[in-house]
């Protein structure tokens, strides 16, 4: 079986379906030049304000990339794809495989705009502070990719908009993407337990680079267990032969 | 070439196969075996257990009892190893994809597919390979499905009522592109609940009734099975009453003029006919059809269970 060519084929469509672009690509941009610019001189969590809030656009594209490239699996369920592809050699690890890449190559590209926006407003970090917010961005996105395909199989396509919308911004707002919650106390504890904020922070680097201390991998990794389980039961589930 | 050779060899075999749901026995004990290149119609009333069975032959649901062999191997096996393709009963297309790119897509999984390029040309849809899977009419869309069965380059392929949605017309040139598919010596096993699809294309008809076989046979044999012929006839003044008394008469119909008697032995009835009512005419003899076989089969059957739930 040639998983490259399936692969390709997946990326293929995952770049022609523009309704996903809105929320990966467009809004965190538009967010980020609206909001960012008039502030560019302003701090903002102890950080420039630019520097903060390319951090937050950042996650939030990123976030709605991999978790809309497990989603589009609902998408499938519905027209009985995953049904036909069961009696193909097709193997499960290649299949969901193929969604996890296609999130990570959007989530590539919006990256790579709101980086590109982030340098215009003045946004300068290292060589080396480029590579590691990228390096945790990638590790910080591993439980949200396992959501999407936990999303893909659970929902409805009717629900899927306001389930990945819904889910996606709450996430975003309560890890600080759009505007720091709280600095410290409860809350702050609080939203400092989900993977969004320290997706957050991987995308802020001040000098030295981003910050993740030890609780954040550990968050980071409790969380890839967690809806890593759920999305295997949750396929387990939906291809059993009954 | 030497690879369908050696598959020839065997069919596909299935023996004392059953599937529950709860309480509902969908299939109750199914023995059937295909010869290679044959074309069989499973034919039967809806909830007689074909879905159930398709099911059961691609290893789609597990049965209970029985085993299935599919040119000596297990379903999961023959899946993987691209001999078995099939067209499911439901199922739609995935978007963002030209046909010819989803045809090349569903070939990149095979290891030895059929050319893309010879699937789309055997399907009629060479015309179509630049079009968007959502811009296909419902017969295009069915047309799509059987390339993608085929580019598989199985030995055997499996459809599940191919046809249910479509209209005259899209149906007609459906079987076209499926019978210049299976003059290639490919076994075709389909569900339909269309009788005049069965007769037209199957070499053998397989009719299910609650889960179990109440026919196996060349469409010939169903009919042959079924002993009652019919006699149509003209005859002015016709009334019920006078041919009831005829030797071999089963049933008496009058619409007018026009007699329609079901005998089960017509040579009889109609010498006596003949005799008794020298003014008709217009005579015609016919076996059963398809049809009045499917009725009278599977009708035993539901009376036969009756009886047994008794």
């Amino acid at each position: 079986m040639n998983a490259t060519r399936y692969i390709h084929f997946e990326l293929l469509r995952t770049f022609r379906n523009r309704r996903f672009f809105v929320f990966s690509l467009v809004f965190p941009l538009v967010l980020f030049f609206v909001i960012a610019g008039p502030n560019r001189n302003v701090h903002l969590g102890g950080l420039p304000f630019p520097t903060y809030y390319m951090g937050g656009m950042a996650a939030w594209g990123t976030m709605a990339a991999v978790i809309a490239g497990g989603a589009r699996i609902a998408l499938e369920r519905q027209v009985g794809w995953n049904r036909q592809l069961r009696l193909t050699p097709l193997t499960p690890s290649t299949y969901l495989g193929a969604k996890v890449a296609s999130g990570y190559a959007l989530a590539a590209v919006s990256l790579m705009l709101i980086f590109a926006a982030g340098i215009s407003l003045g946004v300068r970090p290292s060589a080396v502070e480029w590579l590691s917010m990228t390096g945790l961005i990638i590790v910080g996105l591993v439980p949200f990719a396992a959501l999407g395909v936990y999303i893909g199989h659970r929902v409805s396509v009717d629900s899927m908009g306001p389930a990945m919308g819904g889910v996606t911004s709450l996430l975003a707002l309560a890890g600080g993407a759009w505007g720091p919650i709280a600095s410290h106390g409860f809350i702050h504890t609080v939203t400092q337990a989900l993977p969004s904020y320290w997706l957050v922070r991987a995308g802020q680097a001040y000098h030295g680079g981003p910050h993740w201390p030890p609780v954040a991998w550990v968050v980071i990794g409790v969380w890839t267990i967690v809806l890593g389980g759920l999305a295997m039961r949750a396929y387990q589930r939906d291809t059993s032969r009954v | 070439m030497t690879d369908s050779t050696i598959h020839s060899a065997a069919g596909i075999e299935v023996r004392g196969l059953t599937k529950s749901f709860g309480d509902v026995h969908a299939v109750r004990g199914i023995d059937l075996t295909i010869r290679p290149g044959e074309t069989v119609a499973i034919l039967g009333p809806n909830g007689a257990g074909k879905s159930t069975t398709i099911d059961l032959l691609l290893g789609l649901a597990t049965p209970d009892a029985g085993t299935v062999s599919i040119l000596g191997d297990p379903p999961a096996v023959a899946v993987k190893a691209g001999r078995v393709a099939a067209m499911l009963q439901t199922g739609g297309l995935i978007r963002e994809i030209t046909v010819g790119e989803l045809v090349d897509m569903v070939a990149s999984l095979y290891a030895a597919p059929m050319d893309p390029g010879e699937a789309l040309a055997l399907t009629g849809l060479s015309d179509l390979a630049g079009r968007r899977t959502d811009g296909l009419s419902g017969g295009e869309t069915q047309r799509v499905r059987f390339a993608l069965a085929i580019v598989a380059n199985p030995s055997f392929v499996v459809l599940d009522e191919p046809t249910v949605a479509l209209d005259v017309e899209a149906r007609r040139e459906f079987w076209a592109t499926i019978r210049t598919f299976a003059d290639r010596g490919t076994t075709i096993v389909f569900a339909t609940h269309y009788l005049d699809e069965a007769d037209a294309n199957a070499d053998r008809i397989v009719l299910l009734a609650d889960g179990r076989v109440v026919a196996d046979g060349s469409v010939t044999d169903i009919k042959a099975h079924v002993g009652v012929r019919t006699i149509r006839f003209t005859l002015a003044g016709a009334a019920t009453g006078d041919f009831a008394g005829l030797p071999g008469v089963v049933d008496v119909e009058c619409h007018g003029d026009s007699v329609r008697l079901r005998c089960d032995d017509a040579d009889s009835t109609l010498r006596a006919l003949v005799a008794a009512q020298p003014e008709a005419r217009d005579f015609e003899v016919r076996g059963a059809d398809l049809e009045e076989a499917f009725v009278q089969l599977t009708a035993d059957t539901t009376d036969a269970t009756e009886e047994f739930a008794r």
